[in-house]
């Protein structure tokens, strides 16, 4: 138990596929200018890289390696393709703002990196759990992000208003910047900057 | 077996595909009837958008039955179809702007000249949505399409009851680039198309989207609007599609019986 445990946990803080591993960039710069649409994605992408280590893992051993990328992918466009219609069911207006982003966790790092990384050499419990820690550890970071950017940029969290904005006869003057792409990298900039003056074991040497 | 021998690679991929398509396949069909309730109520939405009646937390079908009246009218004659004429396919209610134009009977070819590039056909009936209140017509809400840079772009324009100028344009369905030809969905882009004018004296469609800003200073201002900086083809697709629409071969006709007061007989 407590080696799933650290499973789950550690891609959060000790190897954080965008703070350390750089991966899954695109993503997080696109969706988090609302919290809400960083949550879905959050729980789209975590699902999915579970799923999908789950799925690889499961029929690793009759995976021929001349289209091991291949069965890899057919998988996991498989499973964004369902995410992607639950999300179109389920909520219409999250995924008009997705709009091709959810497509798009096809072609995340995380996901593939995960199954080539884990799933290919580890039973299925273990890659499932691997997957999810990954998609935590991703999550975290969009959710931050997200919640700085909803904040800041319209003063609102969620769509329910924080700081009443001046143009509503508040006294909140809302900061542009931060509904645009730029200010995600900005912020995550700063996150991975603040984890490894906290952690120094990630500062790559070079 | 070994998992690398020509007839195993071929039996895991031939199995792995089946599976695969079947999972995708069921789960689009299972949420089939869920995803197009969800996307008539987004039409719904996006038709009080355009008559300026949406408001958030308010039951959408609600308004949408107390405010606005929906008709449908033949584009070449311009005139109103009357409702005994209705049938499974044609009707206000569940019209269906992709399969109309398929159609053998409801559709019509859209030639390349007509001025709606990359469309090669249109229905030759299209529903028009009435805002009333009080029994006058406020606002005239036309269902608008046309091609973008990658997809078509499904809209609706608000014409104020003179028909001359613009009170609002929205867009319900595309597939343009988030942040380049996606923001004509940016509420400050939109808001600029409010009060311009559409036809010259002549009833001759003047509005135009143009590339970069309208200057201030140039006589014919109330007829431009800015094009979007970093989508010249959306920019070019939504210029298209509106003097399409407004002109002869669109709702032009009707928009003249409206003005002559014949559009009913």
């Amino acid at each position: 138990m407590n080696k799933y445990y650290k499973q789950l946990i550690d891609p959060i803080f000790n190897n954080n596929p965008i703070a350390l591993q750089i991966l899954g960039i695109c993503s997080a710069l696109a969706v988090t200018s609302k919290l809400q649409t960083a949550i879905v994605m959050a729980l789209a992408v975590s699902l999915v890289t579970a799923f999908s280590n789950f799925s690889v893992s499961l029929i690793r051993k009759h995976i021929p390696a001349s289209i091991r990328i291949l069965v890899e992918m057919t998988i996991i466009a498989s499973l964004v393709i369902i995410a992607d219609q639950v999300i179109k069911a389920y909520a219409f207006d999250v995924s008009k703002q997705l709009s091709v982003y959810t497509g798009l966790i096809i072609t995340n790092c995380i996901v593939m990196g995960r199954a080539e990384a884990y799933a290919l050499q580890n039973p299925p419990v273990a890659s499932f759990i691997d997957g999810l820690g990954n998609g935590m550890g991703y999550s975290f970071i969009l959710l931050v992000v997200g919640f700085i950017r909803e904040l800041i940029g319209s003063g609102k969290l969620l769509g329910y208003t924080i700081l009443p904005l001046n143009t509503d006869g508040g006294w909140y003057n809302p900061n542009g910047l931060f509904l645009l792409a730029p200010s995600a990298f900005l912020l995550i900039g700063l996150i991975i900057w603040t984890m490894r003056t906290l952690k120094p074991e990630q500062i790559e040497e070079d | 077996m070994s998992a690398d021998s020509t007839k195993k690679t071929l039996i895991v991929a031939i199995s792995l595909c089946l599976v695969c398509s079947v999972l995708v396949s069921s789960a689009a069909v299972a949420l089939n009837s869920i995803q197009e309730k969800n996307k008539r109520l987004d039409k719904i939405k996006n038709i009080l958008v355009a008559g300026g009646l949406y408001e958030e937390n308010t039951d959408v079908q609600e308004v949408y039955k107390e405010k606005v009246k929906g008709v449908l009218i033949e584009l070449e004659t311009g005139k109103v179809v009357p409702e005994d004429q209705y049938n499974e396919k044609l009707n206000v209610e569940n019209f269906n702007i992709s399969d109309m134009s398929d159609d053998s009977e409801y559709g019509a070819s859209v030639e390349e000249g007509d001025g709606l590039p990359g469309i090669k056909s249109r229905p030759k009936y299209m529903p028009v949505y009435e805002v009333v209140d009080n029994g006058e017509v406020e606002k005239y809400i036309f269902p608008v399409f046309g091609k973008g840079l990658w997809s078509t772009l499904y809209g609706f324009l608000a014409l104020e009851s003179n028909l001359e100028t613009v009170s609002a344009i929205t867009f319900y369905e595309h597939g343009e680039t988030p942040g380049l030809g996606g923001e004509i969905d940016n509420p400050k882009w939109k808001a600029l198309w409010q009060g311009k004018k559409v036809y010259d004296d002549d009833h001759r469609v003047k509005i135009a989207v143009i590339k970069g800003k309208v200057d201030p200073s140039n006589p014919n201002k109330d007829f431009l609007i800015d094009g979007l900086s970093g989508a010249t083809l959306t920019t070019r697709g939504v210029d298209n599609l509106v003097r399409y629409w407004l002109g002869q071969n669109g709702y032009g006709v009707f928009i003249d019986n409206v003005r002559e007061g014949n559009h009913n007989e």
